[in-house]
């Protein structure tokens, strides 16, 4: 296993999206974050990097990724090398390197100019988002026979969960806004990474507005550690789910 | 004339170094109230160090009261400690500790009662229901005492400073903690509050009610209840103030309540749910402040009118201002506002289009508080971009028309 993760990073590295992606990365960062005198403002701009790109370019990337290296699979799996240790190791190779990218990209600029916990935890949420995405990504390779296909529905995913969602979200909490849904949109929200990924940094940034709200659930939650523990784990949900469903699926799938 | 020449003799008499000092050990019982009995006009009784259980020790004589390395004044739950009746007596380094607790007496530490020019300095007082207790008093002096007690709810408790119908006081570098409110001030006017630090009490740092012309100044406010009330005043000036982290659904840094005529500048609001909380006030100054880290800077419910927000920086704040309404009729000028992005084509550091400080998103959540869970979301950020060039739910008139463009250097 580790020797196809091996070669799945070198062959990331020599193909040089990924290192290009790490630059615009860091680019974007150092010029949000310096052309501002508060960085705390930059850090927001970043989070909206954050959670618009990390999830669209992992995704995308992810599955165009899977499709192409299709050949590679086949040919490993004539080898005696089990069926979900192969996929594993694709899944492995190229989180390592999207991740690491994005430390690099993001984590270098903002640790330099802006070191705190809000920075953290937005390196955080933006490592947590490329492992779900890539994952998500790897579920529908396994899933879709088409190439084309596949990759709409990475498109449509992706959409999904950084707009349409939201969108849905609003329009329930209007229709309903005079029952106490206090504990039904929390739940609700754990279905979406991208908004996980948003409160995670909520509770490091406004807390105090959050405080101001008179749901006792709000308040309890997201006062305390609780809220930032009940997100991680929710999150790290969406990276074992797709992951297990993709192996699951792919032990079974006719190639 | 014989009276004029037995006056002038007393006088003569009182001033004459006949004053002498009486020291007490804590070897009997009542040790203090026996000595008091012996003490004359001008005396000073030194107490040594030591445990002393004694209640309602009733000071009717003008003297000095010292402590000797903070001899120990115990309550012991019933009662209260020191009564003062009597002009200009000083009652320096003790420990006070354990009043009783009634719901028909406010228990006090100690209690001043209808006499003028009493200082209280470089006391202890702890675990007490009220701490110092200034009632119909003037010109007195509260100074340097460490005020503490650990007050689990608001029925059963009471305040650190308490005052009622005072004028003139001073209060200045006493430390509080853990009481219902820090400092009271009800019917207190031409009184300063300087140099105080209240921390942690359950409910405010400070609550001022019908106090006019008084003056607070370089105080700390950190983490109580709900922050800082001020209420029914006027003339009320409150500068180098800092609020600090006063955090929940109803707490704010500053709650103002029908006030007027009164300053508001060079305070440090950091890291509150409200900073500044208005509500039927009229003419206040609010200049040069710092706003940092709140969740709302300000809330200036329409109800209030004439008052100037000039020169203040409001950096990274969740919300800059909220209101409950569309009618304004304060003025918003010349502050720095770090979510402005105006520009400025003539480089006079003034921003050339206008900053309209109440976003879209606060008037939504203000309506709609669950909705709170979708901000800095990508959606929301796109509504507050659309409301941005086709304003339709943000009240127009409260807008900063000369943003600056750089932040003030206040501190």
């Amino acid at each position: 296993m580790k020797t196809i993760m091996k070669y799945v990073v070198a062959d990331l590295i020599r193909n040089k999206v990924i290192v290009v992606y790490a630059i615009i990365l860091a680019v974007l960062s150092f010029s949000v974050l310096s052309i501002d005198e508060n960085p705390a403002k930059g850090l927001l701009s970043l989070l909206n990097v954050t959670l618009l790109f990390v999830p669209l370019i992992s995704i995308l990337f992810a599955t165009i990724y899977y499709f192409n290296s299709i050949e590679f699979i086949e040919l490993l799996l004539a080898q005696p090398v089990r069926r979900n240790k192969v996929l594993l190791a694709e899944y492995a190779g190229l989180t390592i390197s999207l991740s690491l990218a994005y430390l690099l990209g993001v984590g270098l600029p903002v640790m330099i100019i802006s070191p705190n916990l809000a920075a953290i935890t937005l390196l955080m949420s933006g490592f947590l988002l490329t492992l779900i995405f890539t994952a998500i990504a790897l579920l529908i390779f396994v899933l879709f026979k088409d190439k084309t296909k596949g990759i709409g529905a990475a498109i449509a995913a992706a959409m999904f969960f950084t707009l349409l969602f939201d969108g849905l979200l609003l329009i329930f909490i209007y229709s309903f806004n005079e029952y106490p849904i206090d504990k039904a949109v929390l739940g609700i929200t754990a279905f979406n990474p991208v908004d996980l990924a948003r409160i995670l940094m909520l509770l490091q940034l406004d807390v105090a507005v959050l405080m101001g709200y008179s749901g006792a659930l709000f308040k309890k939650f997201l006062g305390t550690g609780t809220g930032s523990v009940y997100v991680v784990v929710c999150m790290l949900f969406w990276v074992l789910l797709p992951l297990l469903l993709s192996v699951r699926v792919f032990r079974k799938k006719d190639l | 004339m014989p009276r004029l020449i037995i006056t002038i003799l007393f006088i003569f008499f009182v001033f004459n170094g006949n004053a002498k000092t009486i020291v007490v050990r804590a070897d009997k019982a009542n040790a203090i109230k026996n000595a008091l009995a012996y003490c004359a006009d001008g005396d000073t009784l030194t107490i040594e160090k030591g445990l002393y259980k004694e209640q309602d020790i009733l000071v009717s004589k003008r003297i000095t009261i010292l402590g000797k390395d903070y001899p120990v004044i115990d309550g012991v739950k019933k009662g209260q400690l020191i009564v003062v009746v009597r002009d200009s007596v000083t009652i320096s380094g003790l420990q006070l500790q354990n009043t009783g607790r009634s719901s028909m007496t406010d228990m006090a530490a100690i209690r001043l009662q209808n006499v003028k020019s009493v200082s209280v300095t470089n006391n202890k007082l702890v675990n007490n229901t009220y701490g110092v207790y200034l009632q119909n008093s003037h010109y007195c002096l509260v100074y340097k005492n460490t005020i503490k007690a650990d007050a689990k709810d608001e029925l059963n408790s009471g305040n650190g400073i308490h005052a009622w119908k005072s004028t003139h006081l001073l209060l200045q570098s006493n430390n509080i903690s853990g009481h219902r409110d820090g400092i009271y001030f009800e019917f207190v006017t031409d009184s300063r509050i300087i140099n105080n630090t209240s921390t942690e009490n359950i409910r405010y740092g400070l609550h001022f009610m019908f106090s006019h012309k008084d003056v607070y100044t370089h105080n700390s406010f950190i983490n109580n209840g709900s922050g800082v009330a001020v209420m029914y005043s006027k003339q009320v000036e409150m500068y180098y103030n800092t609020f600090r982290h006063n955090w929940g659904d109803a707490s704010y840094a500053i709650l103002l309540k029908e006030i007027a005529d009164s300053k508001i500048e060079h305070n440090l609001f950091d890291k509150n749910t409200v900073g500044i909380y208005m509500e039927g006030t009229s003419r206040i100054q609010v200049l040069y402040n710092e706003f940092v880290e709140n969740g709302w800077a300000m809330r200036v419910q329409s109800s209030c009118d004439n008052n100037v927000f000039e020169k203040n920086n409001f950096l990274s704040n969740s919300f800059d201002v909220a209101t409950n309404g569309t009618m304004m009729l304060n003025t918003f000028n010349n502050n720095y506002w770090d979510k402005y992005d105006g520009y400025d084509l003539d480089k006079n550091k003034v921003g050339d289009v206008p900053y309209y400080p109440v976003s879209m998103y606060s008037v939504v959540t203000e309506r709609v508080p669950t909705a709170m869970i979708l901000y800095r979301s990508f959606l929301t950020d796109i509504m507050n971009r659309v409301e941005k060039v086709m304003p339709s739910i943000v009240p127009d008139k409260l807008k900063d028309d000369n943003p600056l463009m750089k932040s003030l250097k206040l501190r």
